[in-house]
């Protein structure tokens, strides 16, 4: 590392802070591990993500006025999720300006530029791909659409992957195509996103993989449903939960 | 026409058409992929195209006096039609006054769109189409499911019936012993299409391009049909949308080189008709342009949503597309389908039917559209854009209205999402992390998915457990940049 740990404002997200907590708890734990100091306002509800892409951009509009009065005071934002990371960098500037307000998509913008995924902000900002851990299992990785296509995160993922002791890496095929969750997307357009999680179910149990991990718990809700009906035996982790584990308190 | 999610239902349970897609899909895209490689400067050739449409677009009133000026000057006639209804008078006008009881057709969109074959055929005139999956689709009682290939749902041996049932009713028959073989296949198409060439007196096209500056048409094409089309009829009637313009000569250059690369995966095509009014014993003598408003300047008023009259039709982000590989072209209801459709066509007809209404959620929002498309239109930005023209005319009274409405409310502020929670990890602890298989209301996701299940602890209970049980853990000061400290009270319990 080659500047001191910074303080870092996790952003839990709604959806994790709900219904994921092991996505965040370990992003607690990873951050602290490399020195970080972690805190987390209390004030964040949820990025609006949902409401802007179903339509509802006057429902989102508030929370990107509470996101900012939430977190404009921080240098460093880390996320657990590229879609929330997503919806931040590229949606919240829209929606206040759809809203009239410059000043509010001002601010939006000024903080979306602290914002990070978390594997952005291991690699970017802390500057690290080796974070200590031990995952002792064949793994598939599956890049979720908006840290690929909206993020651009690359293969920052999978550098901290291959760096995870005792891992056996695998490649998923078609690993970039959509697992078909897209929100509300699932339920409005259930069988075409039941047909799109199917065939990612396939390739992740064509892999032999005994853990399919992405960075994103939606996508991995999705897919590890379909892939749940089927008793296919394959576990899902987030990408978090696998870079925290270590021998003493594995994933 | 039923809405995209009740025809896509339809079109999922036909494993034929799903096989059929995902191999052709998967061809092209790979072929794509190879050729897009080769060009170092990719993103600044998908910037220059973006660039001169734009350019045309926003001044596309004095581009289009200019392209009437110099078709005119040329010895082309230029009409002007508002809508489907004004265009296909038009045409039919011409083709009744040479007295023709057939027309050939080059694959064209437009044409489609209007449904210009419909309405000749409605007035005892036949319009054979001459492309090759046109003429699949055409003989087989079929619609386009895809903008470049046409029948990209049917295999070979589909058209080989096809061929062999149908064409003998309509001109030249299939040969007895017609096999699936593309070369057998290409064979009994051109045999029986060469008659009707020889023969018709009036041919109809579209246009990829209409250059203003030169007043030339452009068309594009790998099999040579649309040359026999051009070429070899009296009367050529072009019906061009108005968004086909481009400034200048120059402009051509760029879309030569983005096109076929984004659309059939080759360096460049097989095909470039290039025809500039009337020439004394040399093509048509007598060359119409009938050019086309029906909805485009609409779309042109809205700011952010005229960038997909930027469109040159290439079909890259259907191939690309998950949602349309699965669900198939004829899910879209419309000539347009895939990405470009869901965004075309409810900007073009309005959101007020069922099927454009739907439109908007016909995608998964992946990106993959965007990263494709060789003019960079922003397709996932433009589809949240008409979501939320489509809840606005709904003006809230939807049943998803009201539950939007109350889960922002809930998210307005963390004590009412705290609150929330404590009934969710009230139902994580009854459940005691068992698997659910249904939940009553969620009938739409549990079908073939598991319910996750909720926490027995959230990760803000988690937290401010943990502050109490270990408090060297606990947030303390935060450090500002210039050095002062302050605790912030969001972060007290």
């Amino acid at each position: 590392m080659t500047t001191p740990a910074p303080t870092v404002a996790l952003f839990a997200t709604c959806f994790n802070d709900t219904m994921w907590p092991e996505a965040p708890q370990a992003t607690v734990m990873l951050l602290e591990r490399l020195g970080c100091r972690v805190v987390f306002p209390r004030e964040q509800t949820c990025c609006g993500q949902m409401f802007t892409n179903t339509g509802y951009a006057d429902e989102a509009t508030p929370l990107v006025r509470r996101f900012v009065d939430t977190f404009e005071r921080y240098d460093h934002v880390v996320a657990p999720s590229g879609s929330c990371v997503g919806s931040v960098r590229e949606q919240h500037g829209m929606l206040a300006r759809r809203a009239g307000d410059a000043g509010l998509a001002e601010a939006a913008e000024r903080t979306a530029t602290k914002v990070r995924e978390l594997s952005e902000f291991l690699v970017d900002v802390l500057g690290v791909t080796d974070v200590g851990a031990y995952f002792p299992h064949r793994t598939t990785y599956h890049p979720t659409c908006h840290s690929l296509r909206m993020l651009h995160v690359g293969d920052k993922p999978l550098q901290l992957l291959r760096a995870v002791r005792g891992i056996d890496l695998v490649e998923l095929p078609a690993a970039s195509e959509c697992c078909g969750f897209g929100g509300t997307f699932a339920v409005k357009n259930a069988d075409t996103s039941i047909a799109m999680g199917s065939d990612k179910a396939r390739h992740v149990r064509e892999t032999g993989a005994e853990v399919l991990v992405a960075g994103d718990n939606s996508c991995l809700a999705h897919i590890g449903g379909v892939l749940g009906r089927q008793r296919s035996g394959v576990r899902t982790l987030h990408l978090a939960q696998v870079l925290a584990s270590t021998e003493e308190d594995p994933a | 026409m039923p809405s995209f999610q009740r025809a896509a239902k339809e079109a999922l349970a036909n494993t034929q058409q799903r096989r059929n897609l995902a191999h052709a899909t998967a061809t092209i895209r790979a072929k794509r992929a190879a050729v897009v490689g080769e060009v170092d400067r990719w993103e600044e050739l998908r910037v220059a195209g973006a660039d001169a449409k734009d350019e045309a677009l926003h001044h596309l009133p004095h581009y289009l006096e200019q392209l009437e000026t110099n078709l005119t000057a040329r010895g082309a006639t230029v009409h002007w039609a508002r809508d489907a209804d004004e265009a296909n008078r038009i045409v039919l006008d011409i083709v009744r006054a040479k007295e023709a009881q057939e027309v050939v057709k080059v694959k064209s969109m437009a044409t489609q769109e209007i449904e210009l074959n419909e309405r000749l055929e409605e007035a005892g005139i036949h319009a054979w189409e001459t492309d090759l999956a046109e003429l699949i689709v055409q003989l087989g009682h079929d619609r386009p499911s895809h903008i470049l290939v046409p029948a990209i749902h049917r295999n070979r041996a589909e058209i080989r019936e096809i061929f062999r049932r149908e064409m003998g009713s309509v001109g030249r028959p299939a040969p007895e012993d017609l096999t699936d073989e593309p070369a057998r296949l290409a064979e009994a198409a051109r045999l029986h299409l060469r008659e009707k060439f020889l023969r018709a007196r009036v041919a109809v096209s579209g246009a990829n391009f209409a250059i203003a500056d030169t007043g030339t048409l452009v068309v594009v094409e790998s099999e040579g049909n649309g040359r026999m089309c051009l070429t070899l009829p009296e009367t050529l009637i072009s019906v061009v949308g108005i968004e086909k313009v481009l400034p200048s000569f120059e402009d051509l250059g760029t879309m030569l080189q983005l096109l076929p690369r984004s659309s059939t995966g080759e360096r460049m095509n097989p095909y470039t008709s290039m025809w500039t009014g009337v020439h004394d014993g040399d093509g048509p003598q007598e060359v119409h342009v009938v050019l086309l408003d029906n909805g485009r300047s609409h779309v042109l008023a809205d700011e952010l949503g005229r960038q997909a009259l930027r469109c040159i039709r290439c079909s890259a982000c259907l191939n690309v597309c998950p949602v349309y590989e699965r669900a198939g072209g004829h899910a879209y209801g419309s000539v347009y389908p895939g990405p470009i459709g869901a965004i075309l066509n409810p900007q073009l007809r309005g959101t007020g039917s069922e099927v454009d209404k739907s439109l908007p959620y016909a995608s998964s929002l992946c990106g993959a559209c965007f990263e494709a498309c060789p003019v960079r239109i922003d397709i996932p930005t433009l589809l949240v854009h008409l979501r939320t023209q489509v809840v606005d005319e709904a003006s809230g009274r939807s049943p998803e209205a009201t539950s939007m409405r109350a889960a922002a409310w809930m998210f307005g502020d963390h004590r009412r999402l705290e609150a929330a929670q404590r009934a969710a990890t009230l139902g994580g602890r009854l459940l005691g992390g068992r698997t659910l298989r249904s939940v009553p209301g969620l009938g739409a996701w549990t079908q073939a998915r598991d319910v996750p299940t909720p926490p027995r602890e959230t990760f803000r209970q988690w937290w401010a457990r943990r502050r109490q049980d270990d408090p060297g853990g606990a947030p303390g000061p935060v450090r500002q940049q210039d050095g002062t400290s302050t605790t912030t009270p969001e972060e007290e319990t």
